[in-house]
């Protein structure tokens, strides 16, 4: 798999996962959480990637 | 303001300080087992599976598992955080996995799967630990 995107949603998954059950006891906590910080991780890169557009390398 | 714990306040610990140890030992060797050891048993299966398969998908992406070497800092904090996942670094090691491919373009990912996976088993034997002092 090659997708820088996908890469990263599934790295977002993972670490939001293991997050979120280290956080919350409860399984309905847990999936709320989760969902919430796998949102904000992939929300957050693409927004930072955005603003590094105009940025040459 | 601080406050002294008294007796009544004070968290029980769920296992003696030895036993404490073992956990702690078993939850880095094997990702989620401290968990399981102390009854928490739906969480200790999530990371069973969550963080070997991180570490997995990083060696597929072709990461490069560091050397411990003290004259490249940031390479030797690189190295401690991909042992911390346990067994299955070790495994890889035994293996031959994890040299590393710097040519291919998923290599930087995969040292990142790599390494998250050995930090966040950091975090969950700290947890562990937690459990085990009866502060969680």
């Amino acid at each position: 798999m090659t997708s820088h995107f996908l890469l990263m949603v599934l790295f977002a998954l993972l670490v939001s996962t293991v997050f979120a059950v280290l956080l919350r006891d409860d399984p309905r906590d847990q999936l709320r959480t989760g969902g919430l910080m796998l949102g904000g991780f992939v929300a957050a890169a693409l927004a930072l990637g955005w603003l590094m557009y105009p940025f040459p390398l | 303001m601080t406050t002294k714990s008294t007796a009544a306040t004070r968290p029980r610990a769920v296992a003696e300080p030895g036993m404490l140890a073992l956990v702690c030992a078993a939850a880095w060797l094997v990702p989620g087992a401290g968990h399981l050891w102390l009854g928490r048993r739906q969480k200790g299966l999530v990371f069973l599976v969550v963080l070997p398969l991180m570490f997995a998908i990083g060696l597929m992406l072709r990461g490069r598992l560091f050397p411990l070497e003290w004259s490249e800092p940031l390479v030797f904090l690189g190295a401690i955080a991909d042992r911390g996942v346990g067994l299955p670094y070790i495994l890889a090691r035994a293996f031959d996995a994890g040299a590393g491919t710097v040519t291919a373009v998923s290599y930087e990912y995969g040292n990142t799967f790599l390494m998250v996976a050995g930090l966040l088993n950091f975090l969950v034997m700290l947890d562990a630990f937690d459990i085990g002092t009866g502060r969680k």
